[in-house]
């Protein structure tokens, strides 16, 4: 099963969080797919990445393009990607995206994702857009924040 | 929106629940309640139930009765309300759905909002789900955003505009000239989006390819900025400025230089400050020195900077981060062809990568090590290579086999070390070998006329050892068969004596036959070759006989229909016994592509003799020793008909006998009828049209010479139209029959052009 849409494009299909039991604590898709398709994805995602452990790396081909991903405490941070991107860039981005959730929620544990999931959306969309790094610098993205904090 | 107690409540309700359907319950008691709520509550009642909705949409239950709701929330004139609203859009509308049209109009006002944060909001979300439609109706103010004041809206309006792109790529003019401007931004974040959109753009159009080409020495100047001083704190990595950015501006470089010598040459001296000055301690340093290799291999680059990007791969493979040593393989495994001599000193490395842990790490290993097999380094690679296959995973063996198996074949130094590494991997890996080893190893044999004694020696141990191997049996039974002779003399110069008698090989072939984990095939091989030992040995004859004879009641049809025949063989043709079962001869490959099953034109006839079956007068059983000769040759998949009718002339040569029991194996001509060419002079010619596969098409060109004389220097030249040069279209010249044309005056030559 081909994961439909052009090639030739590089950039994020989609970001999934997920638990090692497979609960999914953000999915962000940036590409169309139906909902049983998403579903598929999701729990295909999560069979490949679970069984990898540290010796192996932290790519992984998956249908026709592939995932990188990191493993912090209990949860999978997974961004699938074209097959011609950095891995190594995408690697930091994933870094860069889990230090602003680790200051934002002031020592994040998986809970923090579960009971302000709104939020851990305005975080991927100030730092990621239409599928492509959007803020890269961890202050500025953390001051957006709590601007947008004090509006709520 | 302070989180709503509410849902804090429900979430801690649903995760307190022990089964799946404890939860199922929770999950339908809240979805009413959410029902409700949706049908009369006021829009602040509504936003907490949508967050609410939102939760259990994650869990992975069904949510659609929520989209009417996220159209009318972002409607509101409240931040919270609307915030929820474009959530709910993003997570549960996209372009399938009716209600994601009617959100285009709230869009755009918000688009103009007097709040930067609205506008973001809406910005976010058409990026995310913006259907072309919306895209259409939406792009000029998108556009008007781009050259706003505000740098956080710039962030988001350059990248929407990427995703409007996308999807409507027509609309790319419009964006063009403010890309342009964009370029001198200070603000990393509109900066990187700015490089990114005009990476979109140079991808769909060549023309504005060509206008962004001037750009380059702009990005030389940001990219040596980032690269020499501490440009900009915030964005530091590990000692990095800002590498996100810089790999993206590395990226389009690279397509900008590409096949361009004059923007090669502007980035020339960038490249290889970056190249020498960036530290790869940490990943952020490798990636960039990655794209810089990258970017370094893709362009016009001098060959010093070449030299300098595979170094720096060489260097990647001792890292002790396995994911640089792997990025590392993907790399050179690309350019090694172009080139081969730099990556060839890193093969001990390389080779070294074949026992990481990592599969994905051995396979690419095992791909560039392959990759780098040359007639030099043949012997201790193979070396390599079979240790690998003894512990390699199950997956990667008939990669590794076929892989082995090609090196040998392209640099083998002698026939022996060619024999002795087929015959050790097929005792590793017999099973993974592709179904064409075993005729391509029998063909090799015969060729080294020198080794059958010790060929058949090695062969007849591993039989005895171990039978499980089919492709090994197989071939050791054939091998037994032809050579049995040698085998019974004792003596062989390269290994050491081993005394066989004739009931030991018996023996072993008739437990060939009876094992349960012999093949049908196999077992076909071992009845053959049993059948052929009746002329190589001397008292035995009588066993062979009966073991014969038994097999002619066997349910299997295939040897069923052997031993009958053998039986005839014995009974009625015992004259013909003897030259039926003679020696066969050296088998020449037939063509470059002989071992697929599809063989182009003509099957190129053995330059000895008319196998001798044919001659004699065709009658059944002869007909499953050519069976085995067509089989041998790699021949069809089509079962061969025995012709009927004996060939009456042998004035043609015989191996149009042979050619005539193949043409009743090519699928009929179709119904494209021959066409005569040219007929002057009494030079007539004629292109027949033959047959055609999924990949091949076959034609042949029939010329014959009706006058008196010889005609001489005739040449036959090819060609293709240019449009279908390199790889669509294969011209393939086979083989020549030259019926007609007295002998020896002309030389006909074929030359493709």
């Amino acid at each position: 099963l081909r994961i439909k849409g052009n090639s030739m494009e590089s950039k994020i299909r989609f970001i999934l969080i997920q638990n090692r039991a497979g609960k999914t604590r953000l999915a962000k898709w940036y590409m169309q797919f139906d909902d049983d398709e998403k579903q598929k994805l999701i729990e295909e995602v999560h069979a490949v990445v679970t069984v990898r452990d540290a010796k192996h790396t932290n790519f992984v081909e998956f249908r026709n393009f592939k995932i990188i991903y990191r493993r912090y405490a209990g949860l999978y941070f997974c961004i699938c990607v074209d097959v011609t991107d950095n891995n190594l860039a995408y690697l930091e981005a994933i870094h860069n995206f889990v230090e602003v959730l680790n200051e934002y929620f002031h020592n994040v544990c998986e809970l923090d994702l579960v009971f302000n999931f709104y939020k851990v959306y305005t975080v991927v969309d100030e730092m990621f857009l239409a599928g492509e790094i959007r803020e890269t610098s961890q202050t500025k993205v953390l001051k957006q924040l709590l601007m947008l904090q004090s509006l709520e | 929106m302070s989180p709503s107690v509410r849902l804090q409540e429900m979430i801690r309700v649903i995760r307190s629940a022990r089964t799946q359907g404890e939860e199922r319950g929770i999950i339908q008691r809240e979805c009413a309640d959410i029902r409700a709520q949706f049908r009369q509550g006021d829009n602040g009642e509504r936003s907490h139930s949508l967050a609410k909705l939102l939760y259990v949409h994650m869990l992975g239950y069904p949510a659609h009765f929520g989209q009417m709701e996220c159209v009318r929330l972002i409607a509101s004139p409240r931040y919270n309300e609307k915030r929820i609203g474009y959530l709910g859009a993003m997570m549960l509308l996209d372009e399938k759905q009716d209600a994601s049209l009617l959100i285009t109009n709230s869009i755009k006002n918000d688009l103009s909002h007097s709040s930067q944060y609205v506008q973001s909001l809406a910005l976010c979300t058409l990026a995310c789900m913006g259907s072309a439609e919306m895209c259409r109706d939406l792009a000029p103010e998108i556009e008007r955003l781009l050259r706003a004041s505000n740098s956080y809206i710039k962030k988001k309006a350059t990248l929407c505009a990427v995703h409007i792109i996308r999807k409507v790529p027509e609309l790319a003019e419009l964006f063009t000239p403010s890309a342009r401007t964009l370029l001198s931004e200070k603000n990393h974040g509109v900066l990187h989006g700015a490089v990114v959109l005009i990476t979109e753009l140079c991808k769909r159009n060549p023309d504005t390819l060509d206008q962004f080409r001037k750009t380059v020495p702009e990005l030389v100047q940001i990219m040596k900025g980032l690269v020499t001083s501490s440009y900009s704190p915030e964005h530091n990595v590990a000692g990095i400025s800002d590498p996100f950015l810089q790999v993206r501006i590395l990226r389009l470089l690279r397509i900008l230089g590409h096949n361009n010598d004059t923007a090669s040459d502007a980035m020339n001296d960038l490249l290889a400050q970056v190249a020498t000055n960036t530290d790869s301690s940490k990943t952020a340093g490798s990636a960039v020195l990655y794209e810089t290799v990258l970017t370094i291999m893709d362009i016009n680059s001098e060959s010093g900077l070449r030299v300098l990007a595979v170094n720096i791969l060489g260097r990647f493979l001792l890292n002790n981060d396995r994911n640089i040593r792997y990025i590392s393989m993907t790399s050179l495994q690309k350019i090694v062809q172009t080139d081969h001599n730099a990556v060839q000193r890193h093969r001990g490395t390389i080779v070294d990568c074949l026992k990481d842990q990592d599969t994905s790490v051995k396979r690419r290993a095992l791909e560039l090590s392959l990759a780098l097999v040359s007639a030099v380094n043949i012997r201790s690679m193979m070396k390599e290579l079979l240790i690998f296959l003894s512990f390699c995973p199950p997956e990667l063996r008939s990669q590794t086999a076929s892989g082995i198996f090609n090196a040998a074949e392209r640099y083998s130094p002698s026939k022996r070390w060619h024999i002795d590494t087929i015959l050790h991997v097929l005792t590793t890996a017999g099973g993974d070998v592709r179904d064409e080893t075993v005729p391509n190893l029998i063909q090799l044999i015969t060729t080294a006329s020198e080794l059958h004694c010790y060929t058949v020696h090695k062969l007849y141990r591993a039989l005895v050892k171990d039978i499980a191997q089919q492709s090994l049996v197989q071939v050791a039974c054939w091998c037994i068969g032809e050579y049995g002779d040698l085998l019974l003399k004792g003596e062989c110069e390269e290994i050491e004596p081993l005394q066989v008698t004739e009931d030991d090989v018996l023996d072993a072939l008739e437990t060939v036959l009876q094992s349960h984990m012999s093949s049908p095939a196999t077992r076909g091989f071992a009845l053959t070759a049993t059948m052929k030992l009746s002329t190589r040995i001397t008292d035995n004859v009588d066993r062979i006989r009966s073991i014969v004879s038994i097999y002619g009641s066997c349910i299997d049809l295939e040897l069923q229909q052997r031993a009958v025949e053998y039986n005839a063989l014995f009974k009625k043709y015992d004259h013909m016994r003897a030259a039926v079962l003679e020696r066969m001869p050296v088998m020449d490959k037939n063509s470059p592509g002989y071992t697929n099953g599809d063989t182009p034109g003509e099957i190129k006839e053995p330059d000895t003799s008319k196998p001798k079956p044919v001659e004699a007068g065709l009658l059944s059983e002869p007909a499953s020793q050519v069976c085995d000769l067509l089989d041998l040759l790699g021949g069809t998949d089509t079962p061969l008909q025995p012709s009927p009718a004996p060939t009456s002339t042998p004035t043609t040569t015989s191996s149009a006998d042979l050619l005539d029991l193949l043409g009743g194996l090519e699928t009929p001509h179709s119904s494209i009828p021959t066409v005569s060419v040219y007929e002057k002079n009494g030079l007539s010619l004629k292109i027949q049209y033959d047959k055609q596969t999924e990949t091949e098409v076959t034609v042949s060109l029939i010329a014959s010479n009706s006058t008196q004389n010889d005609i001489t220097s005739f040449t036959l030249q090819a060609a293709v139209p240019k449009v279908y040069t390199r790889s669509i279209f294969k011209l393939h010249l086979c083989s020549l029959q030259i019926d007609s044309f007295p002998s020896t005056a002309c030389q006909p030559s074929i030359s493709p052009l």
